[in-house]
């Protein structure tokens, strides 16, 4: 049983990197689409949703072509830097952050539309610049709603499959994180590594959504 | 003397089909000038583009000497440098930030907002100077509409601005308290000597505060 333990560290590794990352990128992107009109806003909002829709393995087979050994990207950062991400845990965190990204973009975006203009206006004549306004009064505002698109990426990224196991593989101890292992243990018919891992990976999620409802009834008045 | 207001400024605004065509020019030498007019008039996007916070098409902004925006020159000075007191319509208080925060949010200009307590003598002023000392502790929600003015008014003259540009600083009230709040406003102007620009759709404030009458319509100033 001491073996079940091993996905699930990486899992929450995994997740917990990917979340992390998600939070940068999903805020920033969330915040430019929300406050900037631009044209092909509408189009970049579409792509950037697009692994919400798109079947997880379509996605893997993306991320193969562009950071394979063949890809541009892979290519470039193995050339100079001697990075190789397919069939690490890195990669999989890759592939963790793109499949729950968009679970982060359109929370963070709701958020940020929902705090008035007049606000950030308001502290711009008081004296602060455009960095200040984003960290003294939008994003104090919409924290509550971020946060709670934030949990539900993590329990996405904690689940994911696909696309991990097409770009990360299935590697023991390295690449094997929580989902991938169910589907090996249940595949070698180990079934009670299966119960132990389903039971765990069932525990986490309804701890996650848990604290993601306390948190979406976003009170404006946080 | 150099004119409190000079403006001369173009600006063409588009929402969905509708077109609206700001084309002003006003000098104004006195304390107190009250710009008068219905609502669409082009009120509130005149002392926006004063305050910095809409950049006209054409034409220069000079304030009390300064030029803070010229087309020609490319000059269009940020809102946060322009040096003014904003006094909204609804008084856009920040709601995540009790009273004493709020008064003392200009004098920070990092990326921390004032702690709770924040303390510093000139917002201890502000609270005993308005009487918001009792519930300097509170959030905006928690106030009444007077409160609120005066909230919102400490907190624009705490940065001491070079002028106020106040936004139909009354709509928001109850009428009993609108004739108080005016007074009490016309003697805190008197006292801080501090010059003004009002806009406003209600006669009243217009016979109160009105040095100089300016009538707006369509964009334009009528008189």
């Amino acid at each position: 049983m001491d073996a079940a333990w091993v996905p699930l560290l990486l899992s929450l590794k995994v997740a917990g990197c990917a979340t992390l990352l998600n939070l940068f990128l999903g805020v920033g992107a969330g915040f430019a689409l929300a406050r900037y009109r631009f044209p092909g806003r509408d189009l970049l909002d579409a792509v950037l949703t697009l692994p919400m829709v798109l079947p997880p393995t379509v996605l893997g087979y993306y991320l193969l072509v562009l950071i394979g050994k063949k890809g541009p990207l892979g290519a470039w950062l193995f050339d100079h830097f001697g990075i190789q991400l397919i069939f690490t845990w890195q990669g999989a965190v890759i592939a963790a952050t793109l499949v729950a990204f968009p679970l982060v973009l359109k929370s963070a975006r709701a958020a940020f539309e929902g705090v008035d203009p007049q606000l950030e206006r308001a502290a711009r004549v008081l004296g602060l610049g455009e960095w200040a306004v984003f960290f003294r009064v939008s994003l104090p505002m919409a924290w509550r709603g971020i946060l709670a698109g934030v949990l539900l990426a993590f329990a996405r990224a904690l689940g994911e499959f696909g696309a991990t196991l097409m770009v990360a593989g299935s590697i023991p101890g390295r690449t094997q994180t929580l989902s991938v292992a169910v589907y090996e243990a249940v595949q070698a018919g180990q079934d009670d590594t299966a119960n132990f891992l389903v039971l765990i990976t069932s525990l986490t999620c309804i701890l996650v959504l848990l604290s993601a409802g306390r948190l979406a009834p976003a009170r404006p008045l946080a | 003397m150099s004119a409190v207001f000079d403006v001369q400024i173009q600006k063409t605004v588009r929402s969905g089909a509708r077109r609206f065509e700001l084309d002003l020019h006003f000098k104004t030498t006195a304390q107190r000038t009250v710009i008068y007019g219905p609502s669409g008039a082009g009120k509130s996007l005149t002392l926006q583009a004063i305050a910095g916070l809409l950049k006209p098409d054409a034409g220069q902004i000079v304030v009390q000497g300064q030029t803070l925006f010229d087309a020609k020159q490319s000059l269009d000075v940020p809102s946060r440098m322009r040096g003014f007191g904003y006094l909204f319509q609804d008084y856009a208080l920040f709601p995540h930030l009790n009273v004493r925060q709020n008064i003392a949010f200009g004098l920070r200009r990092g990326w921390l907002n004032p702690p709770a307590a924040v303390a510093e003598p000139e917002v201890q002023r502000w609270l005993q100077a308005f009487e918001l000392e009792a519930v300097a502790g509170q959030r905006p929600h928690e106030l009444s509409g007077g409160q609120r003015q005066r909230t919102a008014l400490a907190r624009a003259l705490v940065n001491q601005p070079r002028a106020l540009l106040l936004d139909e600083p009354f709509a928001a009230l109850d009428p009993e308290l609108r004739a108080r709040m005016r007074e009490e406003l016309l003697a805190l102007l008197d006292r801080l000597q501090i010059p003004m620009l009002m806009i406003t759709h209600d006669p009243e404030d217009l016979a109160c505060f009105g040095q100089v009458k300016l009538l707006i319509a369509e964009g334009r100033i009528q008189s």
